[in-house]
């Protein structure tokens, strides 16, 4: 298996004008990872796919990241022909408000299909290409995206009034009431 | 030329697609795999009737919880099927990123609540990788039995299920789970609790086996191998079963690789690859076992890999339970309080028994994770779904999904 940095200048080599750059790890003995420039991403993920020595043809797991500035994806990618692995590949959104598209990788591999969706429904990510980029696990019609960091759960949320509430309210009123008549006693 | 079916047409009205046109790809059985092969190969109404769409699930009984598949039926034939999920979302990645790392453990006994321990397992694993944690010999013996106990039941009650979707009610299912009635005791005494286990710990297990204990785990399993001849004795040349499973529900190799297919679905469809042969993580690669191989990739080799599976865990376990040293159970250099780990980020990744299951963690150097994340093989194998169902019977349909063997709460999570 190759490094990440002999990846990298395969990658070079094979995709003219690739940006790709090491992202190290910060705990040096874990393996590194590699960012994409978003613009080839779609070349850069058929490279990896289809190199004879790569044959990363198996994509199993993608993240949505949410860092301060801007939201990642990251990906993880084996070989089940070689048998090796893994290659991190990971892209950055521009920020986290209005310029939040990156490339799908689904047409290259499948598996990225639900994936890419789950991250489009929590971190907001648009995947640009997706064949069917809709919410995976909240509801249509929902506004927000619950994975971001900033995100407020709505207060009132599945508040429903019961009978415990209304036995409540009598004995506060009652309590009151209580009080009152104290007050009035010590009065007189 | 295949005349594929369109929304333009208006002949389907699924309330959730608004398709683009890159869905009408191309059919995947073609060998020269041209741009968009591996979308599924819709197929063309037959045009002698009204299409009916119906929402299966999320209370189906076959669905094993809450989970729809809104389906359009050319009469009973199956042409347009759409998973929906969410309905037993609860966000616990959000919730696991709120809290240290040791308070997820117990809840990650909640994602695949059939196989709890290998749950454990993965994420163990993960935390271990990050921080370098290195675990004493016997604590791994004892989660190699405990998974390996965990595939078998698991393997047991989805061929169970699997055969109490095609009608056969009680038989088969009870089987399977008088056998594992028994397992489930032995977690019961060992953990404390039958499913909700919260055995593993970062760097070791939470309490050690007592000599009775493997002895009573040596008599089970000495029970075991007698149940799965017995078992394939009642269920593998069944004539019903065979003509409702053979060749329905075919997955390839090339697309099952590519849609991310792993566990016994993908050997099903032919392809080696096994995490504890790959990875050998743990103590695997001590062990003798085979990985057995399916050639047709259809319900039946789904059935039968699980069936093959269970005869080599049962090896598995006689080898462990027969090699098992005694020593700790927990490293002495664990952390517990004050566990923060180095920045840094990793990905374990075990073979649960159905399919890859990871734990991708990045941690900023606080005492709870930056992020966490469950790669859940239930939801991966989804994906092809519809691949897989479309041009089959509405009766295949449930077959094709109960031999997926998903559990709804990962599916969710």
């Amino acid at each position: 298996m190759k490094t990440v940095e002999e990846i990298k200048s395969a990658i070079e080599a094979a995709v003219p004008g690739a940006g790709v750059e090491i992202a190290p790890n910060p705990n040096g003995a874990l393996p590194h990872s590699l960012r994409i420039a978003p613009e080839c991403a779609l070349a850069v993920a058929k490279f990896l796919r289809d190199d004879e020595e790569l044959k990363l043809d198996y994509l199993s797991n993608v993240t949505g990241v949410d860092w301060p500035e801007s939201l990642e994806a990251v990906y993880h990618l084996y070989s089940m022909e070689k048998k090796h692995g893994p290659v991190v590949i990971r892209m950055h959104t521009v920020n986290r408000t209005d310029e939040v598209e990156l490339p799908s990788l689904t047409p290259v591999w499948r598996s990225a299909e639900f994936q890419e969706r789950e991250i489009f429904d929590l971190y907001g990510i648009v995947f640009t290409g997706h064949p069917d980029l809709r919410r995976l696990l909240m509801w249509e019609g929902f506004k927000d995206h619950p994975m971001r960091r900033d995100y407020v759960a709505p207060d009132d949320f599945e508040y429903e009034p019961t009978a415990h509430d209304e036995v409540l309210k009598r004995v506060q009123e009652r309590q009151a009431a209580m009080a009152g008549e104290k007050q009035a006693e010590a009065g007189a | 030329m295949t005349k594929y079916v369109s929304l333009e047409q208006g002949e389907l009205s699924f309330e959730d697609s608004q398709l683009p046109e890159s869905r009408a790809w191309a059919p995947a059985l073609v060998d020269e795999k041209p741009e968009g092969w591996n979308r599924p190969a819709l197929i063309a109404p037959s045009g002698d009737g009204e299409l009916l769409e119906v929402a299966m699930g999320p209370h189906h009984p076959s669905t094993h919880g809450v989970f729809r598949m809104d389906v359009a039926l050319d009469g009973e034939r199956v042409i347009r099927l759409k998973p929906v999920f969410g309905y037993l979302h609860r966000n616990h990645e959000k919730i696991a990123e709120g809290q240290s790392y040791l308070a997820s453990m117990p809840f990650t006994d909640r994602l695949d609540y059939i196989c709890p321990i290998t749950n454990n397992w993965a994420y163990a694993l993960a935390v271990e990788k990050l921080v370098g944690q290195e675990v004493p010999e016997r604590a791994e013996y004892l989660r190699v039995i405990l998974g390996e106990l965990t595939r078998f039941q698991n393997h047991a009650s989805s061929i169970g299920f699997l055969i109490q979707e095609m009608g056969a009610s009680g038989t088969p299912l009870m089987y399977a789970f008088r056998e594992r009635e028994k397992i489930l005791d032995l977690f019961e005494e060992l953990t404390g609790a039958r499913m909700m286990v919260n055995y593993m710990r970062f760097g070791g297990c939470r309490v050690d086996a007592s000599a009775g204990w493997l002895e009573r785990t040596r008599k089970v399993v000495a029970g075991l191998g007698g149940f799965v001849d017995e078992f394939e004795r009642l269920l593998a040349t069944n004539e019903i079963l065979m003509a409702r499973t053979q060749g329905v529900g075919v997955l390839r190799a090339d697309l099952a690789v590519n849609a991310g297919v792993t566990g016994p679905m993908l050997r099903a469809s032919g392809v080696n690859y096994d995490i504890r042969k790959v990875d050998g993580y743990g103590i695997y690669n001590r062990f003798n076992f085979r990985v057995p191989l399916g050639d047709h990739g259809d319900v039946y080799d789904r059935f039968m890999i699980r069936l093959l599976e269970m005869r080599e865990s049962v090896g598995i376990l006689e080898q462990a339970l027969r090699d098992i040293p005694v020593g700790p159970v927990m490293s002495a250099t664990a952390k517990i309080r004050g566990f923060r780990p180095k920045a840094g980020e990793s990905y374990g990744r075990i073979e649960a028994p159905k399919g890859e299951l990871g734990f991708y963690l990045i941690s900023d150097g606080g005492p709870n994770p930056y992020r966490y994340r469950v790669r859940p093989p239930s939801l991966i194998n989804l994906t092809i779904l519809e691949d897989m169902c479309l041009g089959h019977d509405v009766a295949d349909v449930v077959l094709i999904f109960g031999s997926v063997d998903i559990v709804l709460g990962e599916v969710d999570r």
